[in-house]
């Protein structure tokens, strides 16, 4: 299978990484080449054969609904670039 | 041009669990920011997070009351996505197996017939965190208390007309999920939130015109308005043969004017896949059953009974309800005073118009109790107090939480039905007014309003009505 520049772009914006155009080109090359071979599934006649979204045979692994200790605020924020006493500060958003 | 619109629902409900859905943290509102969280809601790689069970369970509730089916199989989704106010840079929800699908609720807009309106889907999915703005700086603050508080997504099919029933179908929802007692439903502390799909077509048409989303709306009322305000702008472009261009607008309440949010411009890919740290949930009949036996009477089912075993009118019945806390109040009442009509009349009237808000009735916030009231009311039937004196007691008990004996006593309210009182009083009012006893005689009856009036002026409204005119009528007569 073979994509574009445009969708390795692409990918990358929702990605947020920057890539030059020499970047894009060179991924575009590996990435298809990955998706070659991965492709090779595709001839796997799977008929019949139940979609699975999980490796695991378990199902139903739940907690009840009791409250654990958090961390405190110190150790909350401590890896944060930027934060206040209170909070993460982030460049300003809408 | 006739143009009909188009509405889409997409409410989101804060669970009322006690912990997230994900983790132990606690789901508490208000707390000092950033200290409900760790590590696998901030998002810290290695974690595992592990689902509460009561959130499928109030998921699957909220399926068997409003008429969905359950999918037996359940998987969460990564939806992947860049924001400050989300860690992990993906949200955990569902995609292509939501908990419930094909559902309904019956909505009954005022002064319109009653309209099914249909649910596509309800999801499970944890809440993100929320942003603070700074007002000087170009910063803005994040605060993750509210990262992985659970959420059901419930949308709404493109089955609303006007924005009338909007706001019905939103408080219909909204009563259903405080009878369940899934969610505490403040839409000011954003527990219970609803963005908008509207658009207009011409009328026959079988296609959607362009729709635009509609957000930032935190009370029925809002809704309804900022629903009206876009109508209306959609309405003037289509009809000046513009364009309506697909946008995402915040509604401004204080303006009462919709803006447009600084466009994400590109379509969203989300590119969802299945979450590999969850594993499936699979629903059982045993569960369904064991959630089905436990819900309460809804909405609907206590509207009936109060039709037809109490012989409530549909308006009385519908209005009390609305809301869980307002049946029960009523209820509660009724037991110790079960003249349902009665009692339906002066929580209609009184109550209401005392505790009206935009949120409808906060009736957990009412000072007087349900005996309280049936005992003011058992009051006026035993000639205790008069009809209005009573209004009067209820002002007092509104104000102060006291038991209307106590008020009749204190304010000394009680009515004069002792006729040897009352009758000195009558004749002194007979005795001083000749001019209108003349015109009584002469056969102009209505004069007796003018003279149970001074009566009543005398006594501060206390004297008893009916035995006023019983006296006025024999001393005058009499003569």
């Amino acid at each position: 299978m073979q994509i574009g520049t445009d969708k390795v772009a692409e990918m990358a914006r929702l990605a947020r990484l920057e890539l030059e155009n020499d970047e894009i080109k060179a991924l575009t090359v590996e990435l298809s080449g990955i998706l070659e071979y991965v492709a090779k599934l595709q001839q796997l006649d799977t008929t019949g054969v139940e979609p699975v979204s999980h490796a695991l045979a378990v199902v139903n692994a739940f907690r009840e609904d009791e409250v654990a200790p958090s961390l405190s605020r110190e150790e909350a924020l401590a890896n944060a670039p930027v934060a206040t006493g209170e909070a993460f500060v982030v460049p300003k958003v809408f | 041009m006739e143009l009909e619109t188009v509405i889409g629902l997409e409410v989101h409900a804060q669970l009322k669990t006690k912990s997230k859905i994900f983790c132990g943290c606690s789901t508490e509102f208000g707390r000092p920011p950033n200290s409900n969280t760790c590590p696998v809601c901030l998002g810290m790689p290695g974690v595992l997070p592990v689902l509460n069970r009561r959130v499928v369970e109030f998921a699957i509730k909220l399926a068997l009351a409003t008429d969905c089916t359950v999918n037996r199989r359940n998987i969460f989704a990564r939806k992947n996505y860049f924001y400050p106010d989300l860690p992990k840079g993906y949200q955990i929800s569902q995609f292509d197996l939501p908990i419930a699908e094909h559902g309904r609720l019956t909505i009954e807009p005022e002064g319109a017939p009653s309209r099914r309106i249909g649910i596509t889907r309800i999801h499970m999915e944890e809440d993100a965190g929320k942003l603070i703005h700074d007002e000087r700086e170009p910063q803005s603050y994040v605060d993750l208390n509210r990262t992985g508080v659970p959420l059901l997504e419930i949308v709404s099919e493109p089955d609303l007309r006007t924005p009338a029933e909007a706001a019905a179908y939103l408080r219909k929802l909204h009563a259903i999920v405080r009878y369940l007692d899934i969610c505490d439903g403040n839409m000011q502390e954003g527990s219970f939130r609803c963005d908008a799909n509207i658009s207009l077509r011409p009328k026959g048409q079988q296609e959607f015109g362009t729709r635009t989303e509609l957000k930032n709306m935190n009370s029925f009322r809002n809704v309804q308005k900022a629903l009206e305000y876009e109508e209306r702008r959609q309405r003037d472009l289509l009809l000046d043969g513009r364009e309506v261009v697909q946008v995402t607008l915040l509604w401004d309440a204080d303006k009462g004017v919709s803006q447009a949010m600084r466009s994400k411009e590109e379509a969203h890919d989300y590119r969802y896949f299945p979450d590999p740290d969850l594993v499936p949930v699979e629903i059982s009949e045993a569960w369904l059953e064991e959630v089905r036996a436990g819900l309460p009477e809804l909405p609907l089912a206590r509207k009936t009974r109060f039709i037809e075993q109490l012989g409530l009118p549909d308006y009385d019945a519908e209005v009390l309800t609305s809301s869980r806390e307002l049946a029960d109040y009523f209820e509660q009442a009724l037991a110790a005073y079960p003249a349902a009509k009665k009692l339906s009349n002066w929580i209609m009237t009184e109550l209401m118009r005392v505790l009206k808000g935009d949120e409808g009735i906060d009736i957990a916030a009412c000072p007087v109790s349900p005996p309280h009231l049936a005992r003011l009311l058992t009051m006026v039937d035993e000639g205790m107090i008069s009809g209005k004196i009573a209004k009067t007691v209820f002002e007092e008990m509104m104000n102060t939480g006291a038991a209307p004996d106590a008020v009749v006593k204190e304010k000394n309210l009680v009515q004069v039905s002792d006729e040897g009182e009352l009758l000195t009083v009558v004749r002194e009012i007979i005795a001083a007014n000749p001019a209108q006893v003349e015109q009584f005689r002469g056969g102009k009856s209505k004069v007796m309003g003018f003279f149970v009036g001074q009566l009543m002026k005398q006594t501060k409204g206390k004297a008893n009505p009916q035995l006023a005119n019983e006296l006025f009528s024999r001393e005058l007569q009499g003569e």
